[in-house]
């Protein structure tokens, strides 16, 4: 039995076991390598990519319980068309060992999706799940301030 | 000493990537030559090679391993600083496994003297000790010595290239070079005529390099501005491929279960494991198994299902057993090194006496990749992806794993999710090889899961310290440190060579005994206490460890002389190492320090000179609802010439959430010999709303270049001590503070 599943707008049929994690159907089945593993436990989100618009970790989600199209940073933008976050990233230079940033962006467009102009606290709330062991928080935090009013002015 | 030279080649092949054709620029070795990377035939000049130029372009050969430093970006900003090529144009490939690629600086750091005095002389000589490395032939990216190691060297390829193109200009147009310029990859005479490099590449081949003087850092167009990271775009968009992230055709999936205790296994049976879905083999590796399988998770899920007997740990029962052992080395023996003996301690008896004794633990390194390598035995070759930070030290170590000569094994290493000294061993990449001798001709990507991970790192080793110190008139007139721990030195050299090597180990004591303050009566002592827990290199090594006992006791040496903590570390830092002064004095400006705090508030200060780089500390933290939140971070540092400030910030900012995260939450404990933590639920760090805001200053008084990966982890630990006791009263004197007060957001 296959399992339908939508990716990045692409529709495919997974042979894989029910309960296997969509992280690993991502990572290892499909190669889309941008989703990263980090602890298997939800208690760091590098595996956060986006199911039917809301962030989850896709560690935590079986294959047979997908309940809708998936996003992953590949399908958020590319090198040549950066989002409004990804352009963000950029000009902050968030990144150092670069691990865990596709997680922590699909957490904060979900944030942005669904609170525009975040406050500090609000980026608290939202992004405490993802873990980061350069340190990179403060300009994750400027970035998100970035990008928010850049998608206002858009 | 060494020059620069060039060779030419149809094809350059670099690990894997061949680039094609054109002109290499690099340092000649001039005493024994070192292996060439570049597959050198005979008769050839064997150079090392930093950078081709052919018909496509500007290639920089790196090194230096990325793990998230900066280092690919500002290196190809060094070279492009001479070479006059758009620093974007620049390709960077990670270099192979090479002698050539010996890291100079990091021998450097063991010499006898301490780094705060290095003048012309001692930089002299710590320069040609660089020489020592080469003999080793370690090619190692750690020791925050990476600027230190390239800051000239890159800069000599990138002007003996565009001199060396501009005499192919001169002949071709009949012009002097001295007539001719040079700008944005080309070569540009005073008619107006440009001739692009790659056009000259070929001409250049053939020409002797002339020697060059390097510019003058005013004249300096990229190096001293912020530069946009080389890796940044595709770590933003999911494109950057980590060592997890390699894809082989035919590839299979596997991870490992390793004895957690030392004690080897017994015995297993699979049989559950081999009928799950999925599962492809299961592999006896001796010490523990291997599950081959479709997936990742599948091979962590049958893993888990194999019914494994471990034998019986040899080490010590209890946590506290580890450490009466640690703390025995005090009464056992005379001190391993005392590497700073001034004035004569034991005969000082004026003034206050207090003692102190400290005591920290075990740490994992828990990068945010964990443990992986992907290997795949063909044709008698062990081909390698593996994320480290030794290539040379990987290839001998899997060649003599599985019985091969070093020539048989094929490293690759692509980006590292994260580091701090855990992908300078070899452990993963041997288990990898393991795994893919027992699946010739099949590519197996074998991943760690986080808790294998976890519980079986080279982890920093606990130490307990004991001070004694004494303060007059409101100074500090004598101090009298004593550490006992692992040795991470001589444990990593038991790793390489077999065994520990004899002799001192000042390692073991940086970021104390070689701290400038200017304390009349000043000994530090290291007691080496093998314990039998794996332990390893951890961000700033010695240091984190030193960088909060000695701090932490000058501090309360400052409250015993009822003295201003800063002002009572700035007058004997200044009688010895005015940089440093100028870092306190900084981070005091930034802060606004009055060295009065509100109720509520406690504010601690913090100083460590660590890998040629003085970096004071100011922590506030604030108590909210009976919970201490750290409120604000200013950090000042001396870097000696600042390259690219911002990555500089990057990695301030960065070094002290890990010292902090460390002294909040960071514990690693041991029963039966098998560590107690299993994921980050139970060895976390700093998130987003725990973390500080954060301020920093670089300054550039100090006479040489600094690191800046390490220097500003050893001093979080004790600013945040020292802040928290502001608050409290209590003084705290073992990590993780969590032990003793309720952090916010923990």
């Amino acid at each position: 039995m296959t399992t339908p599943l939508t990716i990045n707008g692409t529709d495919y049929r997974i042979d894989l076991p029910d309960d296997v994690p969509l992280l690993w159907v991502l990572r290892d089945e499909i190669g889309l390598t941008g989703t990263k593993f980090g602890c298997g436990v939800a208690a760091c989100g590098a595996c956060t990519v986006h199911i039917d618009g809301e962030a989850v970790r896709s560690c935590q989600v079986a294959l047979a319980d997908v309940w809708g199209p998936v996003t992953t940073i590949e399908g958020l933008g590319t090198p040549d068309a950066l989002s409004a976050l990804q352009a963000a990233w950029v000009e902050h230079q968030v990144a150092q060992c670069g691990y865990c940033q596709s997680g922590q962006i699909m957490q904060a467009v979900d944030l942005l999706a669904r609170t525009p102009s975040p406050t500090d606290a609000d980026i608290d709330e939202a992004m405490e799940g993802n873990l980061c062991r350069c340190g990179t928080y403060p300009r994750i935090r400027a970035a998100i301030h970035t990008a928010a009013a850049r998608m206002k002015e858009a | 000493m060494s020059r620069i030279g060039k060779i030419a080649r149809r094809t350059f092949l670099i690990g894997s990537v061949a680039v094609a054709g054109g002109v290499a620029f690099g340092v000649y070795q001039v005493k024994k030559p070192a292996e060439n990377p570049l597959s050198s035939t005979d008769g050839e000049t064997v150079l090392n090679p930093f950078v081709i130029i052919n018909a496509d372009g500007v290639t920089l050969i790196a090194p230096k391993a990325e793990m998230g430093q900066g280092v690919h970006t500002t290196w190809a900003a060094l070279l492009a600083e001479e070479l006059d090529v758009a620093w974007s144009d620049i390709t960077v490939l990670h270099g192979p496994p090479a002698k050539a690629y010996y890291n100079s600086a990091l021998f450097g750091l063991g010499l006898p003297f301490l780094d705060y005095e290095v003048g012309d002389f001692r930089q002299g000589l710590r320069d040609q000790v660089g020489e020592i490395a080469k003999l080793v032939g370690l090619q190692l990216t750690a020791g925050s010595t990476s600027m230190k190691d390239g800051f000239v060297r890159m800069r000599e390829a990138g002007a003996t290239a565009r001199e060396t193109l501009k005499l192919a200009a001169a002949a071709r147009l009949g012009l002097s070079s001295d007539d001719l310029t040079t700008e944005n990859g080309m070569v540009i005479a005073p008619d107006g005529t440009r001739i692009p490099y790659a056009d000259l590449a070929e001409d250049a081949a053939a020409i002797d390099p002339p020697r060059v003087a390097l510019r003058d850092p005013s004249d300096w167009k990229y190096l001293g501005k912020d530069m946009p990271r080389v890796d940044m775009v595709g770590k933003v968009t999911g494109t950057a491929k980590f060592g997890i992230d390699t894809r082989l055709d035919g590839m299979r999936f596997a991870t490992v279960r390793m004895s957690p205790n030392g004690g080897g296994m017994v015995r297993y049976d699979d049989s559950a494991a081999r009928s799950m879905a999925g599962v492809e083999d299961v592999i006896d590796l001796g010490d523990g198994i291997a599950v081959v399988a479709r997936n990742t998770w599948l091979a962590f899920r049958a893993a888990e299902a194999v019914e494994i007997t471990w034998g019986p740990s040899p080490r010590p029962a209890t946590n506290e057993a580890l450490f009466d052992a640690i703390t025995a080395a005090f009464d056992s023996s005379a001190p391993n090194a005392t590497p700073r003996d001034e004035g004569d301690v034991d005969s000082v008896s004026e003034g206050t006496e207090i003692t102190a004794e400290y005591r920290i633990p075990w740490l994992a390194h828990s990068t945010m990749e964990p443990m992986n390598a992907t290997a795949w035995f063909s044709s008698g070759t062990m081909h390698i992806w593996t994320g480290n930070q030794s290539p040379t030290l990987t290839r001998d170590k899997v060649a003599e794993a599985i019985g091969l000569t070093p020539d048989q094994v094929q490293v690759e290493t692509p980006l590292m999710g994260g580091a701090f000294g855990r992908r300078g061993e070899t452990d993963f990449s041997v288990l990898a090889a393991r795994v893919a001798l027992a699946l010739p001709d099949t590519p197996v990507n074998v991943t760690w899961s986080r808790e294998e991970d976890m519980r079986h790192d080279y982890y920093r080793p606990a130490a307990v310290a004991r001070f004694r110190g004494r303060v007059q008139d409101g100074q500090a007139v004598m101090l009298d440190g004593k550490i006992a721990g692992h040795s991470v030195v001589k444990a990593t050299a038991a790793k390489i060579a077999g065994d520990e090597t004899p002799g001192p180990d000042r390692e073991h004591l940086s970021g104390g005994f070689d701290q400038p303050y200017g304390i009349p009566n000043f000994r530090y002592s290291g007691y080496l206490a093998p314990t039998d827990i794996p332990v390893g290199y951890w961000r700033s090594v010695g240091a984190s460890m030193n960088g909060f006992f000695f701090d932490t006791f000058i501090d309360e040496m400052a409250h015993a002389a009822a003295r201003d903590p800063l002002q009572f570390r700035l007058e004997l830092i200044r009688r010895e190492h005015e940089p440093s002064a100028k870092v306190l004095e900084k981070v005091a400006e930034m802060s606004g320090w009055t060295g009065q705090t509100p109720a509520g508030t406690g504010r601690g200060v913090a100083f460590c000179y660590s890998y040629g780089t003085p970096v004071a500390q100011v922590c506030e933290v604030v108590e909210e609802e009976g919970r201490i939140r750290i409120a604000n971070l200013w950090i000042a540092c001396d870097v000696g010439t600042a390259l690219d400030p911002r990555n500089i910030e990057a990695q301030m900012t960065g070094g002290a959430l890990f010292g902090l995260s460390a002294a909040m939450m960071g514990e690693i404990t041991f029963t039966d010999g098998a560590a107690d933590q299993y994921n980050f639920p139970d060895y976390d760090a700093l998130r987003m709303h725990t973390a500080p805001k954060m301020s920093v200053a670089i300054l550039e008084n100090n006479r040489h270049i600094g690191g800046v990966g390490e220097p500003a982890t050893p001093p979080a630990p004790a600013a945040l001590g020292n802040a928290i006791f502001d608050l409290t009263g209590e003084r705290l004197r073992e990590t993780p503070f969590n032990k003793a007060v309720a952090f916010y957001g923990v």
